[in-house]
């Protein structure tokens, strides 16, 4: 009786090697085995052809533009992602609820749509597109609907991350620190940024990842012009469809360092939560 | 408020976030909407009906739809596998397996696109095995859009059932085991009915996901009209040629359907949380097992 009971809180021996087997099939042929194949075919044919293909005047103009549009999208997705989350984590108002669903909004439109709603805005035939012509600004095929589309897309992103952690956090230390008389930004720098920093860490490296790899929505604004408007991933389709398969991978690598580094910091920080947690 | 908050700046916290979504995602979104309502657009009512109703168009939406859903049916097993196993069972390198889940998210779609289009093209590392054991080709057919959805959905189910379960009371295993429960029994009534709203939320979310989805798909679709072209391909197909109130019109329909079901599945996880919070009553416990 008592072994029976036992056996009934853990599975079969079989079921526990077969759902073993299929997991680390899953994990080794579906994610290890295409982050594998990312470097060897960057690398098919050595490190000389490697250098040589992500510094040629595309593949470096795509870099300094993808590093671009991060540096300018990225301190704007924070200063939304902070104050939608201080409003919302911190204060009732009527809408709240409503307002939070819109900032996922993102979330559920393809990116494909999010670059078409900036064509519909900004586009020759768009709302602004004859006054834009008129005083000569380009918007479309051109870097700022870059960045547009890049805001659309990771809008969610920080205040996602922010939202639930300040809610949990409650607001004793901040009501202590102004009933000490300290002042709003006093408070921000020395009692609120530091409370929430890992959090709004992890959520500017997924954020950055985003703003980086984004395709679909930067494919429909850019235009595609070869060493003007071709971000990274850009560039990585370019050189992918004129079958030059180590330049299209050689890119791709950087990238997926980039994602690489996004994992290692987000399981650092959950590791490092573990702990605090088990610390109070 | 029932006490009163004495924190600073929700007015320029609430107003600057506001203004930045209405400029960032709201005027764009409702361009969306106002091109179809403008009385002299090109767009009316028929001319929307016309392009909804092309046979190509209706082709791409049934390969969107059906490649989306059965790449989130097979995700969903596929997870719900890797969650048990990441939560349940001492892995060697579990650290290192967790972390890796998280791949899909954090990867270009377009290096996903071009790394599974390689890997599984017919003279590909796992193209040809697959090709060769089952004689199936995976890269640039239909088969195809499903692999890389299904890449791209299962974090999405793996990190939503993972936290549910590990919050799982072992109290309540042990009980039912103690009272003569069959491992498969727990499982049934137990475990499942614990996890289903968390497995339907993670399959709504992969299935809304790869609806939208471009990047990983176009290099291993194939792309063929008719056969395997998604509507978000024939979205930036109909830009090109300068159809904008085509590529308006999918995109509208491919918004309002993917809301429509997103809606039906938090209303069904909505009933099902409320049927799992009533057994906690002693005697709907007995109820609901029959």
């Amino acid at each position: 009786m008592h072994n029976s009971s036992k056996a009934a809180l853990q599975d079969p021996l079989w079921v526990r090697y077969g759902l073993m087997t299929l997991a680390l099939l899953v994990v080794g042929l579906f994610l290890c085995l295409p982050l594998a194949s990312i470097f060897l075919q960057a690398f098919a044919k050595g490190w000389q052809t490697y250098a040589e293909q992500i510094s040629t005047p595309d593949a470096l103009s795509a870099i300094r533009l993808t590093l671009l549009v991060s540096a300018i999208s990225l301190p704007l997705s924070v200063v939304f992602g902070v104050s939608a989350a201080w409003a919302i984590a911190r204060f009732d108002f009527p809408g709240k609820g409503l307002f939070t669903t819109l900032i996922d909004l993102p979330f559920s439109v393809s990116p494909v749509t999010a670059g078409l709603l900036f064509v519909l805005l900004f586009g020759a035939h768009g709302w602004f597109g004859e006054w834009l012509q008129a005083h000569d600004i380009k918007i479309i095929f051109a870097v700022p609907g870059i960045v547009f589309a890049t805001l659309f897309i990771t809008c969610p992103f920080v205040a996602r991350e922010l939202i639930p952690l300040m809610q949990e956090m409650g607001s004793e230390e901040e009501e202590a620190a102004l009933s000490m008389g300290a002042g709003p930004w006093t408070m921000f720098w020395r009692v609120t940024l530091p409370n929430i920093k890992w959090g709004l860490l992890y959520g500017v490296v997924l954020c950055n990842a985003r703003a980086m790899g984004e395709f679909g929505a930067v494919s429909v604004v850019s235009g595609h012009i070869a060493g003007l408007t071709n971000t990274l991933p850009l560039h990585v389709e370019a050189t992918y469809n004129e079958y030059n398969a180590v330049g299209a991978f050689a890119a791709a690598s950087l990238l997926t360092v980039l994602a690489v580094v996004t994992l290692v910091v987000k399981s650092y920080l959950e590791w490092q939560q573990q702990r605090n947690r088990q610390h109070n | 408020m029932s006490k009163t908050n004495i924190l600073p700046g929700f007015r320029p916290a609430l107003g600057f976030s506001l203004l930045y979504l209405s400029l960032v995602v709201l005027i764009p979104l409702s361009t969306l909407v106002f091109k179809i309502l403008q009385p002299d657009a090109h767009l009316s009512w028929a001319g929307y009906l016309d392009i909804i109703g092309n046979e190509r168009v209706q082709a791409s939406f049934r390969v969107s739809f059906v490649a989306a859903l059965l790449a989130a049916l097979i995700a969903l097993v596929l997870g719900f596998v890797l969650a048990w196993v990441l939560v349940r069972y001492r892995l060697p390198a579990r650290r290192f397996f967790d972390a890796l889940i998280d791949l899909p998210f954090a990867l270009p779609t377009a290096v996903a696109g071009i790394v599974l289009a390689s890997l599984y093209a017919p003279n590909g590392l796992l193209g040809e095995p697959i090709n060769h054991l089952l004689g199936i080709k995976i890269a640039f057919k239909p088969a195809g859009i499903v692999v890389a959805l299904i890449f791209i959905g299962l974090p999405f189910i793996v990190r939503t059932i993972e936290p549910v379960l590990q919050e799982i009371d072992p109290s309540m295993e042990e009980a039912a085991s103690s009272m003569g429960a069959s491992r498969w029994q727990i499982f049934r009534y137990i475990i499942f009915p614990n996890v289903l709203p968390a497995a339907i939320t993670g399959f709504g979310m992969a299935f809304a996901r790869g609806v939208g989805e471009y990047g990983s798909v176009i290099f291993i679709a194939g792309n063929l009209p008719y056969v395997s072209e998604i509507v978000p391909l024939l979205i930036i197909t109909k830009l090109e040629q300068y159809d904008y109130s085509g590529a308006t019109a999918l995109a509208l329909t491919m918004l309002v359907v993917s809301f429509v079901l997103l809606l039906i599945i938090n209303l069904i996880q909505l009933t099902l949380l409320r049927r799992t919070e009533q057994p906690s009553s002693p005697s709907g416990t007995a109820t609901s097992n029959p």
